[in-house]
């Protein structure tokens, strides 16, 4: 394996039932870079960071992390490689009897045999880090969405991870939280040196601070590059996703029988 | 022949479900413990013994004050008032006090659990214990296994006795049988190890099976209100079915044909 990649997906497979999600994806992200993977809403974009954290495992097909091949993992290892991985939940997942410092202080506690004192160092450090260090006696049911986001974010960089990801971040945020967010993660990547890959649909934000994009639709990779590279693609599926565009190979129709013949009952 | 491949069919679900269910609790409770696996026993048995406490109480002293009526209305009929204590002890230490705190605990807990756990599923937070590199079979199921396995004893112990100074309230206080007759006969017709302890060995077992099929159904949920709402359901009717089941077995073993 390439060490300028921290991932590699290789002709991964993977199907729900007799539903197909992918079919021979082959994606590779660099050390150090943010990538985002972008696609319209169902083509399992957040199955792929579940097959890259090793929740779900592929039908077929390899994927590295930091040189391991997670579907190969037995449980301890795969416990290990996750160590170096934060995951920034759709949802934030906060754990909700927990008030923000423990949610932070949370895989400090489970990982480390660092004092107290030096946990409260390092979560009151992290909680900076997002901005809300003067939110930590705060329970999760009283913060805002994005608020709760930026909580799991210091939650999910607390051991120092060299991988993050994100799971649609900025979906659902209003202007504000959205471009704290989109700053947060631009400046937690350089400043931390992580690598960071970022599952999203929201292309104007999600572009802006992306060092390369994978657009992905019906099970395959579609288009791949830097931002300005896929705006100039000539891919109709990439220019329908990078434009917003209502109909063209993601159709505008569900697939119906003929509208003439559906309206008339068959009585043609 | 379709009728034959159905039966396999259903065969074939029923043991894979069945070894779901049992490498889910073997998973949970096989292997190195949560470093902080004290704490958080400590706190489920709390949140499943401390707090299931009231329901017990209230309902063991009604319990024991209905048995204590029943009873006394029909021992008088033979003139058998001193016998009170004892068909009040043995009715509720050998089959009231397990079975009824166990459908209650399973009403209570069981069911708490289950949405508990199915909510934690729902919201991602046991997918955020795995991506943390915390087995979330050891961290949330082990340690309310535990405290369900540990505190459905001692709340059918529990129940036995606010249900006996039920019983005795209205046999003794109100009804007027012999104080020194109710306790006397007690003693004298209740084995501990016949008795007593089969009754909390009947406790040990509800609470084991009740928590795991709490446990399971909010685990194995589909993580979405409908399908949180259905697992809590599923719980109750299951535990329920199963108690009583499980209680005519044991009372067969331990008391009936079976010994």
């Amino acid at each position: 394996m390439d060490n300028s990649y921290s991932i590699e997906l290789k002709n991964i497979h993977f199907s729900r039932g007799s539903r197909v999600i992918f079919s021979g994806v082959n994606i590779q992200i660099a050390r150090g870079k943010v990538t985002a993977i972008m696609g319209p809403s169902g083509t399992g974009k957040t199955t792929l960071l579940r097959l890259i954290g090793g929740q779900l495992s592929p039908d077929k097909g390899d994927c590295f992390v930091e040189g391991q091949n997670v579907p190969e993992l037995s449980d301890k290892q795969l416990y290990h490689v996750r160590r170096q991985m934060g995951m920034l939940f759709q949802s934030g997942a906060l754990f909700t009897h927990l008030n923000v410092f423990d949610n932070v202080a949370f895989p400090l506690r489970e990982h480390s045999a660092l004092s107290e004192s030096m946990i409260r160092d390092i979560v009151l450090m992290k909680l900076q880090a997002v901005g809300l260090r003067g939110a930590r006696e705060l329970m999760p049911n009283e913060l805002s969405g994005g608020m709760a986001r930026r909580v799991a974010l210091a939650r999910a960089i607390a051991l120092d991870p060299s991988i993050i990801m994100y799971d649609e971040p900025f979906s659902g945020q209003d202007p504000i939280s959205m471009a704290m967010l989109v700053k947060l993660v631009r400046l937690l990547n350089d400043a931390l040196g992580m690598t960071t890959v970022i599952v999203s649909h929201d292309v104007q934000e999600t572009i802006s601070i992306a060092d390369e994009v994978y657009v992905i639709a019906e099970g395959k990779v579609v288009g791949h590059g830097t931002p300005e590279a896929l705006m100039a693609s000539e891919s109709s599926w990439v220019q329908q996703f990078m434009r917003g565009l209502p109909d063209g190979p993601v159709p505008f129709h569900y697939p119906a029988p003929h509208y003439h013949e559906d309206l008339m009952g068959g009585r043609l | 022949m379709k009728q034959i491949q159905a039966l396999g069919r259903s065969g074939i679900a029923f043991f894979q479900e069945a070894g779901r269910v049992t490498f889910f609790l073997l998973k949970s409770l096989i292997g190195k413990p949560n470093p902080h696996a004290f704490s958080l026993l400590i706190a489920q048995l709390y949140f499943v013994g401390v707090l299931s406490l009231l329901i017990i109480i209230v309902s063991g002293v009604f319990i024991g004050m209905v048995l204590g009526l029943q009873g006394h209305n029909i021992l008088s009929k033979f003139g058998a008032e001193p016998a009170l204590g004892e068909l009040i002890a043995l009715s509720l230490v050998r089959e009231l006090g397990p079975v009824v705190s166990a459908l209650l605990f399973a009403g209570r807990a069981g069911s708490a659990l289950t949405a508990e756990i199915g909510l934690m599923k729902a919201t991602e937070q046991l997918d955020s214990l795995e991506m943390m590199s915390v087995n979330p079979l050891r961290r949330v199921i082990a340690p309310r296994f535990w405290a369900g396995q540990i505190a459905m004893p001692l709340l059918s112990i529990i129940f036995s006795a606010v249900a006996i100074l039920g019983g005795y309230m209205v046999g003794v206080k109100w009804l007027g049988v012999d104080s020194g007759a109710f306790w006397s006969n007690m003693q004298a017709s209740v084995d501990f190890y016949d008795d007593v302890l089969n009754g909390i060995i009947k406790g040990v077992v509800f609470g084991g099976v009740v928590t795991w099929i709490a446990l399971y159904q909010g685990y194995q949920c589909a993580p979405t209100s409908e399908g949180i709402g259905r697992a809590t359901t599923n719980t109750v009717v299951y535990s329920s079915l199963v108690i009583l089941g499980l209680d005519f077995f044991l009372t067969a073993v331990m008391f009936g044909g079976l010994r």
